[in-house]
């Protein structure tokens, strides 16, 4: 058992979660990253400035974090081009589904919404069929 | 406006570094976590658990007030019904997100280290995102798909609740 590991995980959710209550407490919105992303892809000039600015705090904090701890971000074990197809099957479900892991995974579930709920199960269990399905292919354990 | 905007960016930094720290921006830990079948490691179970349990407490307190600080209402998705469009939409997130070991979140925050992989990945999603609204809306709304226009919204529940 990885002891740091888990409380930074835990320190980081707290942080997470708390980052989420500010933007309900002060701009009355669910921080949704996908739907703020997509919002600034399609919406009314006047909602994009906050999205615009809650999106650069995101690269911000990334930032920050390349300089004091690169290895937070260890690159995908993927190839590029797999890597492009997942973000377009990310885009394309997180649109039609509605949310993402922070909108359905963490403020969706704190709300106790139903649709989050079954959401997150959907894309916990695909998720892992998908890398149970990867290890078979290429032989892994 | 601009105390709108530096809350939102306020919350997106306070949210960034809580991703970066969590180890949800490193894809080899979150395809670990989604191990059920193999070698799981549950480390990243741990930033959920934080996340809902901060989130959860601060939401019932700040939805008692009449209205978030800097707007006139909060914005929060009303909708109950489970529709195939959910069930569907999700799976194919979790193919995604299982294939590269990415979500919106995490990916933004590891564009900031200019991994090639985080770009990639990040252009797919936008790609995504953008013929699904072509899609949703039909040929007509291209250009403000493509953020040029200021077509009407018919699907706010959608969108807010993500």
């Amino acid at each position: 058992v990885d002891l740091p590991a888990i409380a930074e995980a835990l320190v980081g959710g707290v942080l997470i979660g708390a980052g989420a209550s500010l933007l309900l407490l002060f701009n009355g919105r669910l921080a949704g990253v996908a739907g703020i992303v997509a919002g600034l892809l399609q919406r009314s000039p006047g909602e994009r400035g906050w999205r615009a600015a809650f999106v650069i705090g995101l690269l911000g904090g990334g930032i920050v974090f390349g300089w004091l701890r690169p290895s937070a971000f260890a690159p995908s074990p993927v190839s590029l081009p797999l890597a492009a197809l997942a973000g377009v099957a990310v885009g394309v479900g997180a649109r039609l589904g509605g949310g993402c892991t922070s909108g359905h995974g963490i403020c969706g579930v704190s709300r106790l919404s139903r649709r989050s709920i079954a959401a997150t199960l959907t894309f916990m269990s695909t998720g892992a069929l998908v890398v149970g399905l990867l290890h078979i292919l290429r032989g892994t354990p | 406006m601009n105390a709108r905007i530096v809350a939102a960016s306020a919350s997106g930094l306070v949210m960034s570094v809580g991703l970066c720290l969590s180890g949800i921006t490193n894809p080899t830990k979150v395809l670990g976590f989604l191990d059920f079948l193999g070698r799981w490691n549950p480390t990243l179970a741990f930033v959920m658990l934080g996340a809902v349990a901060t989130h959860s407490l601060l939401y019932r307190a700040i939805t008692r007030r009449a209205r978030p600080i800097l707007d006139a209402e909060f914005s929060v998705p009303t909708k109950t019904a489970l529709d195939w469009q959910l069930v569907v939409g999700a799976a194919v997130f979790g193919v995604g997100w299982g294939l590269a070991g990415y979500c919106p979140g995490p990916v933004i925050a590891a564009l900031g280290s200019g991994g090639s992989a985080a770009l990639v990945f990040a252009g797919g999603m936008l790609g995504g995102m953008a013929a699904y609204g072509v899609w949703s809306r039909g040929p007509r709304t291209l250009a403000s798909a493509l953020g040029r226009g200021a077509a009407p919204d018919t699907r706010t529940s959608g969108a807010r609740e993500s």
